[in-house]
């Protein structure tokens, strides 16, 4: 009881981060300050003021434009990955749970065998043989997202499956299929819900990581993992180049924890 | 000069958060005496037992004075209370598995208490050990000291939990509960050794339990507490239960008498059953039949060269349901007898044998002709709490069996219909609307009945359907049972392992041990001259409180 407050706290800072770059997101789909597209070298390596709030980069792009593009795109990722993961990762799960036996040993065991690679080499193969882009990045980690969820799923699921009502709804002439849609999945929505949260933090970090050796978004689209790598070079020059990117990637990927975690405890009471 | 009492409890109060729990409670225990403590859930009997030990949750606020043997133990300090507790004091609980370490021998974990203690080194701890295990009753295991919790039955472990607090032959021994969560059988067993571990150690006993009858059986003294006080205190002098009998019908309070009449569950018509039985034998075809029924569970392999073998949960078995009949089933915890139930609602299937329902193959029906059958058996489940998925509103959970019709009717009529049946269990037609959270543990009951009733079935099974119901709602549950057993010819299959209940409920009666029937016969003939040794022992643990009625 006396630790509420401080749960408390912590559910709240994630949730306002989380809401807020998923806001700038949004704004950015339909407006940025200054086209993050348009180069102006006579502008380059700008400092901070008060028409470039986050000054200008070495090919005199404005960055804040660039940081809200960037979180376009790093949402638009995560986002697209996790939906992959529960789509097919939720329904297997499903099945695991409901059917057992062989059905459950070939869907998990499924499952170990994406577990067993390495994620993020992984992604970077599909990228290396299909070449860079964002959908290829969307597919790669999203792939990764589907034993997570199908794991979460059947474990929730196993549980739900010893309670009565289960036994009721099948004296009600109820099927697998029809109770794991009615009674099963609406009950493991809170636990989805927490996990969806930790999956799109991780997917914003796969993003920014693939971006940053290349294989994300291509230029000119704006990336916080490839303007890292931009900055790289420049950090004798303009060391606050590299500070802005990597700030967005911490503050979110700090915002969906703590609200993942804030979810749980609120789902675990 | 005159001893003292053990235990003297004066002006004793606990208040959490502003609630009052217990108030003023003054008694006394003597050396050698049985103290039973009885009341309803939540009147305040298991805070009681904490508060002695001083085991009271962080927040709540104690006043009074405890003395155990004229040392005031209110005053203590908690590093003093720990050489108490355990040494001076020894406590049982309800859960016999939870308390219990699962990864320690049972003879380690009884020494343990020695050893924490200091009152003895490991050598003599294990000595100890060996003689409290000895004391109850556990002296004809070979190798009792090393085996395992998991290795040993409810009935078992729960006489593990009294040797470890008896290890140290403590003055006083406080029981919450200790033989709610165990079969007669073994409750019979329990109880039989408190009673003689009191006499031969002149230990005093707090007995806390919400069974009259429990109480009954082996207190020398019964108090029952209400709402934090004790309502009623009377001495239960004399061992014969006709004495018993009477110094209970002299309990005065109107809430010792509702305790008193809810344990006391009225035997069911015999006359009327017998009427109706004989009646039926000769017209009525059986609703519901089971003919050789065997249902097997395949173990799992012991190794890569053993073949599989299977355990035969229920054996040969056969039973019949006549309209408007109600059946009980009983049986100790694990004779088979859910196994059973789940094969007769074809939720498992048979490995021989045949379920009739209304004289058609329920058994291996499939596909429609499944889905017609299921209307007429629905079931009832103990768990009034994982019985409903809890986020759905009660209109809708009463309606889901009519996903069994090949055409549900609409949304109005739906309603119409749920109210109906509501009404008929004795709730408002305005809870369907509610969401079963809303609703007490006896409540909820009612809306599963409900439930079960929405298609009109011929049959419905209870799975111990009232055993985790406080005695007073019980009482009115059965009441209800009877009621809409009578109005609407619902023939009942009563799954139970309390006799009580299932005599004042059944007509008829099946005995099952090791999944076999091993008789079965009129309610009323099976108790008065059971023949199978196994029944006869199963009345005989029953606790009683009215003997006259056995």
């Amino acid at each position: 009881m006396t630790d509420l407050p401080r749960r408390g706290v912590g559910f709240a800072v994630g949730a306002a981060l989380t809401c807020g770059f998923i806001a700038m997101a949004i704004v950015a789909q339909f407006w940025t300050p200054y086209d993050p597209g348009i180069l102006d070298i006579v502008d380059k390596l700008h400092a901070p003021d008060r028409h470039h709030w986050f000054g200008t980069d070495q090919l005199g792009r404005d960055v804040l434009s660039m940081i809200m593009a960037g979180a376009r795109k790093s949402v638009g990722v995560a986002l697209l990955s996790v939906a992959i993961g529960v789509s097919v990762g939720v329904p297997a799960g499903l099945v695991a749970a409901a059917r057992g036996g062989a059905a459950d040993e070939i869907i998990m065991r499924g499952n170990d065998v994406i577990f067993a690679f390495p994620s993020l080499l992984l992604a970077i193969l599909i990228t290396a043989v299909f070449g860079p882009g964002a959908v290829i990045a969307v597919i790669a980690i999203g792939i990764f997202n589907i034993p997570v969820f199908a794991r979460v799923t059947r474990g929730g699921a196993l549980g739900l499956w010893t309670r009565d009502y289960t036994l009721a709804a099948r004296v009600a002439g109820k099927g697998w299929a029809l109770i794991s849609a009615e009674h099963i999945l609406p009950n493991l929505l809170g636990l989805l819900l927490v996990q969806g949260t930790i999956q799109f933090s991780l997917g914003v970090l796969a993003e920014a990581s693939l971006a940053y050796v290349g294989l994300g978004a291509q230029p000119p689209t704006p990336s916080w993992g490839r303007m890292l790598n931009d900055a790289q070079t420049l950090t004798a020059l303009s060391p606050s180049l590299a500070l802005y990117p990597g700030c967005a990637v911490l503050l979110f990927v700090l915002g969906l924890n703590l609200l993942g975690d804030g979810l749980r405890s609120r789902w675990n009471r | 000069m005159t001893p003292g009492p053990l235990l003297a409890v004066e002006g004793l109060s606990v208040s959490i958060g502003g609630a009052q729990i217990i108030r003023q409670l003054s008694f006394r225990v003597d050396a050698g005496e049985i103290v039973g403590l009885a009341g309803a859930s939540g009147s305040g009997k298991s805070m009681t037992a904490l508060a002695i030990m001083r085991l009271l949750p962080p927040r709540a606020r104690l006043s009074g004075a405890v003395h155990l043997n004229g040392a005031a133990i209110t005053t203590k300090s908690e590093a003093e209370l720990q050489g108490v507790r355990g040494r001076d004091i020894g406590m049982v609980f309800q859960e016999p598995m939870t308390a219990l370490n699962p990864l320690m021998q049972i003879g380690d974990q009884v020494a343990e208490t020695v050893l924490l203690h200091g009152a003895a080194g490991r050598r003599q701890a294990n000595v100890l050990a060996r003689e409290a295990l000895d004391a109850v009753g556990l002296e004809g295991e070979a190798g009792a000291l090393n085996r395992y919790p998991h290795e040993l039955s409810g009935g078992q472990r729960q006489r593990v939990a009294i040797a470890i607090a008896v290890v140290l032959r403590p003055a006083l021994l406080i029981a919450d509960e200790p033989t709610t969560a165990l079969d007669v059988i073994a409750q019979a067993h329990i109880l039989t050794l408190l009673r003689k571990l009191v006499a031969e150690r002149r230990m005093g006993l707090i007995l806390v339990s919400h069974d009259l009858a429990v109480i009954a059986r082996v207190a020398h003294r019964l108090m029952v507490m209400n709402d934090g006080k004790i309502v009623e205190e009377r001495a239960l002098d004399g061992e014969g239960p006709a004495q018993i009998r009477r110094s209970l019908r002299h309990l005065r309070h109107p809430y010792t008498r509702a305790l008193l009449a809810a344990a006391e569950l009225p035997v069911k018509r015999a006359a009327a059953a017998a009427d109706a039985t004989a009646a039926g034998e000769d017209i009525a075809p059986p609703v519901l039949e089971v003919r050789g029924l065997i249902r097997e569970y395949r173990r799992s392999r012991r190794s890569l060269w053993h073949a599989r073998t299977a355990f035969r949960a229920v054996d040969d078995v056969s039973l019949n349901l006549r309209a408007g009949e109600n059946v009980g089933l009983v049986g100790e915890s694990g004779s088979g007898k859910s196994s059973l139930l789940r094969a007769i609602l074809a939720l498992d299937r048979p490995q021989g044998g045949e379920v009739r329902l209304l004289g058609e193959l329920f058994s291996t029906a499939t596909g429609p002709r499944l889905k017609r059958l299921r209307r007429s058996i629905q079931v009832v489940f103990q768990d009034p709490y994982g019985s409903f998925d809890p986020q759905w509103s009660v209109e809708r959970l009463i309606a889901e069996p009519y996903h069994l019709m090949d055409a549900p009717p609409g949304a109005a009529e739906r309603r119409r219909r749920v109210a109906v049946v509501l009404e008929q269990v004795g709730l408002a037609a305005a809870d369907g609307l509610r969401y079963p959270h809303e609703f007490s543990g006896g409540q909820r009951q009612r809306i599963a009945i409900a439930r079960a009733l929405i298609t009109e079935p011929a049959v419905i099974a209870f799975d111990e359907a009232v055993s985790a119901l406080d005695v007073l709602v019980r009482a009115q549950i059965l009441e209800l049972l009877g009621e809409l057993s009578q109005r609407l010819k619902l023939a009942y299959l009563f799954v139970s392992h309390d006799l009580n209940v299932v005599r004042a409920i059944a007509d008829r009666v099946y005995v099952m041990l090791k999944g076999r029937i091993v008789e079965h016969g009129p309610t009323a003939e099976l108790f008065s001259s059971p023949q199978h040794e196994y029944t006869r022992a199963l009345i005989a643990a029953s606790p009683q409180i009215n003997p006259a009625s056995r």
